[in-house]
């Protein structure tokens, strides 16, 4: 009962994460900004999603599959908001 | 509460299919492309075709995502004028996929339905747990050869066209990443993981999901990304290595179906005995060709210019 209450609030504050970042996206009007939103739903929804969502599994092989899928999005994302930042730095600066 | 989740996804799916023929750019249509692939791989996933989903998702989405976007970068470093943009619908091809459309639909509720073959009674022959596995190396397996030998044939397509003076230089375009910048970090980092989730998905594909196909997908994606971070260096036509790895697949298919042969059997027919033993050995040589045919696929032919990052 416990566990399934948290997953419910964890998987809750997970998506409000997403849908700031998803708005963020939408709304903010320049790249770095976007990124910085978007990097906020990948990093700290995913996180609380998946915390959320280890409340309910049954074997320490799923908790530690779970973890692994968000530390490899973790990795990814941040890898390409850096090269994504850095390919807009370079546009911008030819435009100035 | 699972409709719910049916219905979004098949909105989703019809929705980003929409947008990426809709017009809009080259590039809009890559991507949307890509998160089509992703949304088709949750559909199989959704209907427990789990081998089909992760097909899907590593080739469908992930490699032919790649490929288009390798594509459209070097469409832009050429210069390629684009096609005029039209603003209007292009109605006869609109109008030939819409009948397709139509047609199969109907061919859905006219026909019978067809009633799955009983694997049950067989599996014990078959040499492995996986219904997938049997069927793709074992009682189908003259399709799985073929199509080993086709992405085979791709690939000297591809190499065909090049410049008679790019022939010897290092394959593919040349990719630049800072020593030491985050690039080069992630090709140090993510291939191990890589490599370790490759080799078990051909191992655990003989009894449960998995295979030659996805594994050698997410082997071939390890080898993109250590090349793209310059970690590995750009292989060579004239490599006897990388050679001997594009034809070992099909070879030793072609030569588990002969040795059936001579022993009294059918072509590719496997005794029950050995199937397993067999079939691990064409599923770890098809993955290899496999994983080396595709990379070499994405990166293409020689003498294309450079990559900025």
């Amino acid at each position: 009962m416990m566990a399934d209450l948290a997953t419910y609030v964890l998987t809750a504050l997970g998506l409000v994460f997403f849908v700031a970042g998803t708005v963020g996206l939408l709304r903010f009007p320049d790249t770095f900004s976007r990124l910085h939103a978007l990097t906020k739903a990948d990093n700290l929804g995913l996180g609380f999603i998946a915390l959320g969502i280890a409340f309910q599994t049954e074997t320490w092989a799923q908790l530690a599959m779970l973890a692994l899928i968000w530390a490899l999005a973790l990795l990814a994302a941040g890898t390409v908001a850096q090269l994504v930042a850095r390919a807009a730095l370079a546009t911008t600066q030819e435009e100035e | 509460m699972t409709l719910a989740l049916d219905l979004a996804l098949c909105v989703l799916i019809l929705g980003v299919a929409l947008a990426s023929v809709a017009g809009g750019g080259v590039f809009r249509a890559v991507i949307f492309f890509i998160t089509y692939g992703l949304f088709v791989a949750m559909a199989w996933a959704r209907l427990g075709a789990l081998d089909v989903a992760l097909a899907e998702a590593a080739i469908g989405a992930g490699l032919t995502g790649v490929l288009l976007l390798a594509a459209l970068g070097r469409l832009r470093r050429m210069n390629a004028t684009s096609p005029p943009h039209r603003t209007g619908l292009h109605l006869p091809a609109a109008f030939a996929g819409a009948a397709l459309a139509c047609a199969l639909g109907w061919a859905w509720f006219a026909l019978p339905a067809p009633s799955p073959p009983d694997l049950g009674p067989v599996m014990p022959q078959s040499g492995v747990g996986n219904r997938v596995t049997a069927v793709l190396l074992n009682f189908r397996a003259w399709d799985t050869l073929l199509e080993s030998i086709v992405l085979l044939a791709a690939l000297l397509g591809v190499w065909m066209l090049a410049q008679d003076k790019d022939w010897t230089a290092p394959l593919g375009p040349r990719y630049h990443a800072q020593a030491g910048g985050v690039l080069a970090s992630f090709g140090r980092l993510l291939p191990p993981v890589g490599l370790a989730f490759g080799v078990y998905l051909v191992w655990a594909g003989a009894d449960s999901t998995g295979g030659a196909f996805q594994g050698g997908t997410v082997l071939a994606a390890v080898g993109l990304v250590a090349l793209m971070s310059n970690v590995m260096r750009p292989p060579r036509v004239s490599q006897g290595v990388l050679r001997a790895a594009l034809v070992l697949g099909p070879a030793v298919f072609l030569c588990a179906g002969l040795l059936a042969t001579a022993s009294g059997g059918a072509f590719l027919s496997l005794s029950p005995a050995l199937a397993k033993p067999v079939i691990l050995t064409i599923e770890v040589a098809l993955t290899i060709s496999i994983a080396v045919t595709l990379a070499l696929l994405v990166i293409g032919a020689s003498g294309d210019g450079e990559y900025a990052p």
